[in-house]
Parts: C-alpha cells; sequence; structure tokens
C-alpha cells in the first residue's frame, strides 16, 4: 500500500514480488489468499441465512446443484458466462491501465440495442454469418462512442472518470430504454420490445448442448486481452500508465491518446458483450431491460486481480452462484439478490485477507 | 398548451422537486464531508438502502416518522462505521470496499423485505407537515417550500450549518488538511485517522438519513433497490460543488425538479415516456462538465489511505 503510486490499483494489482519460495511458492499463496476469503465468506454469509430461518447447506447445496451438477443448470451457466467474460475483459483493459470505467451498464446496454436493431433487420439482406458480424461490429461502435465523452474529459481536461462513467451509464440505460420504447419497437407484438431474431438466425450452438458459442468468443476475447496487457509493448504501456501516470509522462508516452485507447477497448469490448448477449442468447431486447451485470463482474475482476484467466474462474463463479441462486429462489425462498449479498462478502473478506498478508509480510522483513 | 403551465402544474411540479431533492442534498452533503476528508465513499447507496430500509420498519412497527429518521441516520451511522474502519483505519481500498457495500446492502436490504413483508408493500400513513402559518398559503410555492415535513426544514438548515463548520470551525479546516495534505496535519498534532472517521461517520448518517427520507416521505413504502442511483447522484453533487454545501442544495433542486418534471407532466395532462425526462438530470451534470470541467477541484490526497511515516 505505498500511498506514492496510483491510489487505486496498487493494493489489487499483481505486483507482490516473489521474494521468497519461487514460482510455485507465489502460486501457492495466492491460492491461499483466493481460497481462504471465500471460505471465510462462506461462513459469514451462511450465518445471516441462519438468522434469517434458512438452512445455509441446504441453500448452498442447492446453489451447486442447479447451477453446475444438473446438465441443464450448467448449460445454463455456461452460457451466461459469455456476456460476463465480454464484461470482465473490458474491465480488465481499463482497471489495469488505472481508469475507473464504472459506466458498464450503460454500454452494454446501448451494445446489445443496436445488435438487436440490426439483426433482424440485416438477416433479410445478408447471408447469416455476416449480419452477426455486422451487429458485434455495430454494437462495439455503440460503445465506444458511448465512452468518448468521459474519455475526452479525463485525458484533456482531468475530470474524474467515476463519475462521468457513472452519468453515461444511468444515461446510456435510458437512452437504450427510449430507443427500445420509440424508435425500434415490435410492431407485431403488444410487449415492449425489439424485433426478434429467430432461433436459427442466432450465434450457433455447441454441439449438442444449450450452450451458446459465443462463450467461444468470450473466452478468446479475455485471453487475447490478458495477453495483449501482459505480453505486448502496447499492454506494457497501459500499465505504465495505470502504475505510476507521471512516471509515463515522463517517458513520453502520449497519454491523452492512450487514455481514449483504453477507454474505446474498454468499453468496446462490454458492447460485444452486449451483441454476444443479444445475437446468441436473447434474440431481443424487452424494454426496461438491464440485467446489471457490470456491477456484479467488477469484483471478480478484482478477485482475479485482473489477471485474464483467473477471471475466468470467477466468471464462472458468478455464473454458477446467478443460476443457482436464481433457481432457489423460486423453490427456497432466498431472493437471488443474496447473490450480490454473498459476492459483496467475498470482496471484503479478500481486501481483508490481502492487508493481513502484506502486514505478515513487512513485519517478517522487519 | 396555455392549459398545460397553471398554476397547478408549477406547484405540483415545485412540490416534487423538493421531496425529491431532500435525499440528493443529504447525501450530497455527506459525501461532501467524506470528499473533504480525502474520502471516496462509492459505498453511499449501500448507506442510504440500508437507512430506507431501517427507516421504513422502524416507522411502520412504531408508527412514528422520527423514530424511522433515527433508525435510518442510525443504520447509516452503522455502515459509515464499517467503512471507516475498513478505509480508514485499516487503509482498504476505498473503491473496492464502497462497490462491496453498495452491492452488499442493496442485496441485505432486499433479502430482509422479502423474509419480513414477502411480496407485499405496505404503506405508511400520509405525511404530517409542518404549516408554516401565512407563508404557505402564497400561491404556487407555499405548499412546496412552507407546508413540508419538519425535516425538510432541517435539511435545508444544515445547508448552513455545513457551511459553517467548513468556514469558522477547527473541524472544518482539519478536514480541508486532512484531505489535501494529511501528513501537515498530522505533523501538527491532529489525528488524520480521526478527523477523516468523524468525516466518513457524518456521511454515513445522513446517507442513512436520506435514505429514511426517501422511504418515509417520498414514497411512504420501500421496495428493493428504492435507492435507484440516488447516492450515485450525490457522489456527483458533491464533486460538482467543489466543497461548498450551497452548491450542493442548488444542484439538489436541478436533479429533483427534473425526476419530478415527470409526474407534473402527467398532472398537467401530457404523457412522456419518463425515460426521456430521466436522462435530463444527467445530461444536465454532462453538459456541466464539458463546460466547466477543467476547473472540477478534488482534494490532493483524495481516495488515498493515510498511513503515518509512509510517502
Amino acid at each position: 500500500m505505498s500511498a506514492g503510486t496510483d491510489p487505486v490499483t496498487d493494493d489489487l494489482a499483481a505486483d507482490a514480488p516473489a521474494a521468497s519460495g519461487g514460482f510455485l511458492g507465489e502460486a501457492l499463496h495466492i491460492a491461499f489468499l483466493t481460497v481462504v476469503p471465500i471460505l471465510a465468506a462462506l461462513v459469514v454469509t451462511g450465518l445471516i441465512l441462519l438468522a434469517v430461518g434458512v438452512d445455509p447447506i441446504r441453500y448452498y447445496g442447492f446453489v451447486v446443484e442447479r447451477g453446475l451438477l444438473s446438465p441443464s443448470g450448467r448449460q445454463q451457466t455456461l452460457t451466461r458466462m459469455a456476456p460476463l467474460l465480454f464484461i470482465a475483459a473490458g474491465l480488465i483493459v481499463a482497471f489495469r491501465s488505472g481508469l475507473w470505467n464504472l459506466g458498464g451498464d450503460g454500454q452494454f446496454l446501448l451494445g446489445a440495442v443496436a445488435a438487436a436493431a440490426l439483426a433482424p433487420l440485416l438477416i433479410t439482406m445478408l447471408p447469416g454469418w455476416l449480419t452477426l458480424i455486422a451487429c458485434f461490429a455495430a454494437a462495439t461502435l455503440v460503445a465506444m462512442v458511448w465512452s468518448l465523452l468521459p474519455a475526452l474529459l479525463r485525458a484533456y481536461q482531468g475530470v474524474n472518470e467515476i463519475i462521468t462513467t457513472l452519468m453515461m451509464s444511468f444515461l446510456g440505460v435510458s437512452l437504450a430504454n427510449v430507443l427500445v420504447k420509440l424508435v425500434f419497437l415490435d410492431p407485431g407484438t403488444t410487449v415492449p420490445q425489439t424485433r426478434t431474431l429467430a432461433v436459427a438466425e442466432r450465434l450457433p450452438r455447441l454441439w449438442d448442448t444449450t450452450v451458446t458459442s459465443g462463450l467461444l468468443f468470450g473466452l478468446a476475447a479475455i485471453i487475447l486481452v490478458h495477453l495483449m496487457m501482459t505480453r505486448t509493448g502496447f499492454g506494457l504501456k497501459l500499465r505504465m500508465v495505470g502504475a505510476n501516470p507521471r512516471a509515463a509522462i515522463h517517458a513520453g508516452l502520449d497519454m491523452p491518446l492512450l487514455t481514449v485507447a483504453v477507454f474505446a477497448l474498454s468499453a468496446g469490448l462490454i458492447g460485444m458483450g452486449g451483441a454476444v448477449d443479444i445475437v446468441g442468447i436473447q434474440g431481443n431486447v424487452r424494454a426496461d431491460w438491464n440485467p446489471a451485470y457490470g456491477l456484479a463482474v467488477i469484483p471478480m475482476v478484482f478477485l482475479a486481480r485482473m489477471n485474464g484467466f483467473a477471471a475466468i474462474g470467477f466468471v464462472f463463479l458468478l455464473s454458477m452462484l446467478w443460476i443457482g441462486g436464481e433457481s432457489a429462489a423460486r423453490r427456497i425462498g432466498v431472493p437471488h439478490h443474496f447473490t450480490m449479498v454473498l459476492v459483496a462478502v467475498v470482496l471484503i473478506m479478500l481486501a481483508l485477507a490481502e492487508w493481513l498478508d502484506h502486514r505478515f509480510r513487512q513485519r517478517r522483513k522487519v | 398548451m396555455s392549459g398545460l403551465f397553471t398554476q397547478v402544474f408549477f406547484a405540483a411540479l415545485l412540490f416534487g422537486a423538493v421531496t425529491a431533492a431532500i435525499p440528493l442534498l443529504l447525501a450530497g452533503l455527506g459525501e461532501q464531508m467524506s470528499e473533504k476528508g480525502g474520502v471516496l465513499n462509492i459505498g453511499i447507496e449501500g448507506m442510504m438502502a440500508a437507512g430506507a430500509y431501517a427507516g421504513f420498519v422502524a416507522a411502520f412497527q412504531t408508527g412514528s416518522l422520527w423514530a424511522g429518521f433515527a433508525a435510518g441516520a442510525g443504520a447509516g451511522l452503522a455502515v459509515g462505521a464499517v467503512m471507516a474502519i475498513l478505509c480508514v483505519r485499516i487503509g482498504l481500498n476505498q473503491i473496492v470496499i464502497g462497490i462491496a457495500l453498495t452491492l452488499g446492502l442493496q442485496g441485505l436490504t432486499a433479502l430482509l423485505h422479502h423474509i419480513q413483508f414477502s411480496r407485499t408493500y405496505p404503506r405508511l400513513p400520509a405525511v404530517e407537515t409542518l404549516r408554516i402559518p401565512w407563508l404557505a398559503d402564497l400561491p404556487v410555492v407555499g405548499r412546496a417550500m412552507f407546508d413540508q415535513h419538519p425535516i425538510v426544514y432541517l435539511s435545508v438548515a444544515l445547508v448552513g450549518v455545513m457551511a459553517y463548520v467548513y468556514r469558522r470551525t477547527q473541524l472544518g479546516l482539519n478536514l480541508q488538511a486532512a484531505g489535501d495534505k494529511p501528513a501537515a496535519l498530522d505533523v501538527a498534532g491532529v489525528d488524520v485517522l480521526r478527523t477523516r472517521t468523524v468525516g466518513v461517520l457524518v456521511c454515513g448518517a445522513l446517507a442513512g438519513l436520506g435514505g429514511a427520507f426517501l422511504a418515509n416521505v417520498g414514497a411512504g413504502l420501500f421496495v428493493p433497490f428504492l435507492t435507484g442511483g440516488a447516492g450515485f447522484i450525490g457522489i456527483v453533487l458533491a464533486m460538482l460543488a467543489r466543497g461548498r454545501p450551497i452548491w450542493v442544495l442548488f444542484g439538489a433542486l436541478l436533479f429533483g425538479a427534473s425526476l419530478s418534471l415527470t409526474t407534473a407532466l402527467q398532472v398537467g395532462g401530457i404523457n412522456m415516456p419518463t425515460d426521456v425526462i430521466q436522462m435530463l438530470p444527467f445530461a444536465a451534470v454532462m453538459l456541466m462538465l464539458v463546460i466547466f470541467g477543467r476547473h472540477a477541484g478534488l482534494p490532493a490526497a483524495f481516495g488515498l489511505p493515510y498511513t503515518r511515516g509512509e510517502r
């Protein structure tokens, strides 16, 4: 927790130096630092469940059964992962560069609406694969445009991006609703929603399961982002910006350009998440639809310490908890909002564990 | 159109604006104090949710709005204490903990409400107002400004109190220093962590009170996710006000007016999608940022935990 570097990333960024024990020891150490907080959080949330009169073992057993063990639940979990992986990839780009893109929900929904508006229209003129590509491109572009104002304000005026992205997120969610209700409304139904892309024309499913092939795109996106951030010169520049903006300026990096690039990449990936949800899973956007994935994925990215591969695991966990939790809401009567409580407690426990570990190491050094 | 802009329309608009502005004002004033001390409180949305739930339950059980407000402030204070321990004392990342508090408390209040009321949403009785003689009879502004629950007057008076605290008191100076140059404050012999803790606790209590107002006066009932971004608007107000409580009040009224425009337009007989009007305040803020962005002033040590001896 050195106050000299960027205030926001240094706690959780992958900065643990391999002081002793080598690579394996370090990996074990990080695994330990991840598993213990999760177990602690399960205990704490279990106590909350007990307090409201629900058997925690039955609840968690049910969530795992429905989210992971049952074939249909497992397929739903994997399908839900597709948009979440894109969002996680977008957040990793921003957070590793020290920029707080908290406007994921607006970018996601506008990307989704762009894809939903285009897909049923284009499918009548273009071959299926070209339609899908066009939808992805449109969603990416729309989300990028939506991030431009916060990016420019941050790059040239130094306006804090937390508030601008939040504002643009609220604006984007409302605008998406306006577009669905007024512009792209399907005249064929009484339900306010966009025209529906037929199941046969959506992204193909994987083999003979119900899992969307969007999952593969999501996996590819997050792995590519991880490799870009850790293995390329461009990624190094971005990480420099995140670790120490002053040093980055001193090294001659074009900060405004990099800032705009980070926002464009981050928002574009999140917009693609919207596209994959529409052309892969939903088929249309209903009015007032806002799954609020953005805020829930942020903790997963922290838990993964902004590592793309680890993020895949945590997104899977979140997806499973979500699907299992929705099922449990119907059967056990615990509202699915409880999943949010669990995620929050995990996050607090993780931060505490990092702090304890930091102190323990310092004490050993002295 | 001449039929639209009647006294009834403006009276309804103004009344709604004031009612919608009070929670934003309280959240903004709280966030302002926390930010002055250098602590970014993103958990304020969760604090408002906690205040809204606790405030509603207390008012519902006891039948007294004042008990509800006390409970709301108390709940917010409790969450503020958690935040102070984690982010000020221990020095954990303020954004991480803030997001965790917001997520966790929104979920927890939804859970508790579900356990307690299942799918019913009982309403509180209508608010008893404190009518100020003469002034309340003024056309248009009378009902909005002078026929409200006493807590409304107190909240507006709080703006003056805050301005006084920042200008004239030791605490105000200490807070400013804790945000700008904590090391200097430390050298001067003042406990930085204690100063910041005060800021966060006040912020929690005010946010909780704002949440309770939102549930008990604004809506008259509690539904999960009732706060709907009010806390985030509070953060924006505090950042735009640049340390001046009076600007928080102006900003809150602006936001309140656009929030109440929907209902007022319906009273006036015009049906517009609510989403269009909900965009207005946010668009206004973005416009203000584009115009005045260069001057957005935040404390120098904003968001940084303070550890004695570290540079």
